[in-house]
């Protein structure tokens, strides 16, 4: 039986930071993204016996993944629409860092943070899988069991959007 | 290509997720409209920027530690049970996680589905390769390489191309006239892809040979809303796939069975 606990540490536990991420990114704040994570390791580890051992990292960001949209659901179902979300609170976008820490960081750095943070949540979670996880368009279809052609519009408007919201941090001068 | 069309495919194009043929185009269009190429290039900042800015949120100190300690707990408790939730849970967040417990049954379904088609590598991946190389034709309005709905100037137009060799019938009395016929890949194996139409739906029957030998029966398949069937006669696989209801298609496997 301590087996099972071993080879999911050496499988799945490996991709724990990748899946804190996602989550973090699709909840926008730490004290959610670690609720859920907490909910997603612990049913990943329930049906571990299901899983084939083919992409560890896949099925971690897919169990995240839902776990994330089903607090969304419970708690949050207002960000589940397709509306960019101008209210957006900045402080929670931002990670905590010192004051220091975070002067030194560009502009550029700080406005697409929240440009990213702003975008609807279906739009953000493509664009943050296809960015900072690599995944094709395919592993995200899979994952998000949406058609590719809606990844790919998906991607496709989420960037003229941070495209649109970026120059206009950048015209205006600073972040609202 | 015109505009439009280039539009379409740039954030596909940016992400290598084109075909060569596809990529081709677009890179032909952009080199010669400033419009597309300024666009291409702002798409690419924009995919630089967010690699190198986009803040990679660390785990909470100790995190990875609770959650071993979690698992190794919850092993030790129950199990063959279903074992008590409140292993992994902080005591002051408790009252939410019971709001959840519905919510987290439905969920548990779906990832207990999830392992059972991966329990398949082979077929899996063979049905996912050949949906998303019917997906591909469709997206990348490369439908054809030989457009023809004469079986006499499909079935040569292949020879030469693949080392094997592909019987093409036209099935335009039947419901289902052929519209040509392409070269794609399914699985990095070189497959013949013969096209047929069906109002405004495409069929794409994918056939390369077999590495198994005897026939298999005919298996229904669903993809992310897209019918195929599949089977094997004679050496040779058969895929057909499209987004036509599962009767039409099937009456369309039974005429390239029949004919075979």
């Amino acid at each position: 039986m301590a087996d099972r606990v071993a080879s999911f540490e050496q499988l799945v536990l490996p991709h724990l930071a990748a899946g804190y991420n996602l989550a973090r990114w699709l909840l926008r704040n730490d004290h959610d993204a670690e609720d859920v994570m907490q909910e997603a390791v612990t049913r990943a580890f329930r049906f571990f016996d299901g899983f084939s051992g083919t992409n560890a990292r896949g099925w971690l960001l897919t169990v995240v993944r839902n776990s994330a949209y089903t607090f969304l659901q419970q708690n949050r179902a207002r960000e589940l629409g397709t509306e960019f979300d101008e209210e957006v609170h900045t402080e929670d976008a931002r990670p905590s860092e010192s004051p220091e820490v975070l002067l030194l960081r560009s502009a550029q750095q700080r406005s697409l943070n929240e440009a990213v943070a702003a975008l609807p949540v279906e739009f953000r979670e493509v664009f943050v899988l296809r960015e900072m996880e690599g995944l094709s368009y395919k592993e995200i279809a899979d994952l998000a069991r949406i058609p590719i052609g809606t990844v790919m519009s998906r991607l496709s408007r989420a960037r003229r959007q941070l495209q649109a919201a970026v120059a206009w941090r950048e015209q205006s001068g600073s972040a609202p | 290509m015109i505009c439009n069309e280039t539009m379409r495919l740039l954030d596909a194009y940016v992400d290598n997720e084109l075909d060569l043929r596809g990529a081709l185009e677009v890179e032909e269009h952009i080199a010669r409209c400033p419009a597309c190429g300024a666009e291409e290039k702002s798409l690419r900042e924009l995919q630089v920027s967010a690699r190198a800015n986009l803040t990679r949120y660390p785990m909470p100190t100790g995190f990875e530690a609770r959650m071993r300690a979690a698992l190794h707990a919850e092993e030790a408790q129950a199990p063959t049970e279903p074992p008590p939730v409140q292993a992994v849970r902080k005591p002051r967040r408790a009252w939410r996680w019971a709001a959840l417990a519905p919510a987290a049954a439905a969920a548990a379904v779906l990832v207990v589905a999830m392992p059972r088609l991966l329990q398949q590598p082979s077929e899996t991946s063979v049905a996912d390769a050949v949906v998303a190389a019917h997906v591909r034709s469709l997206l990348a309005n490369h439908l054809t390489d030989v457009a023809s709905s004469d079986q006499h100037t499909v079935k040569p137009w292949f020879q030469g191309k693949l080392d094997y060799s592909v019987s093409v019938t036209d099935f335009a009395a039947e419901g289902f006239p052929l519209v040509g016929g392409r070269l794609d890949y399914v699985e990095d194996t070189p497959a013949a892809a013969l096209v047929y139409k069906r109002a405004q739906h495409v069929v794409n029957l994918f056939v390369w040979p077999s590495k198994r030998a005897g026939d298999e029966p005919v298996q229904r398949v669903t993809r992310r809303g897209y019918n195929a069937y599949c089977w094997a006669r004679n050496g040779m696989h058969y895929w057909a796939v499209s987004d036509l209801n599962e009767a039409d298609l099937a009456k369309f496997v039974e005429l390239v069975r029949g004919n075979r």
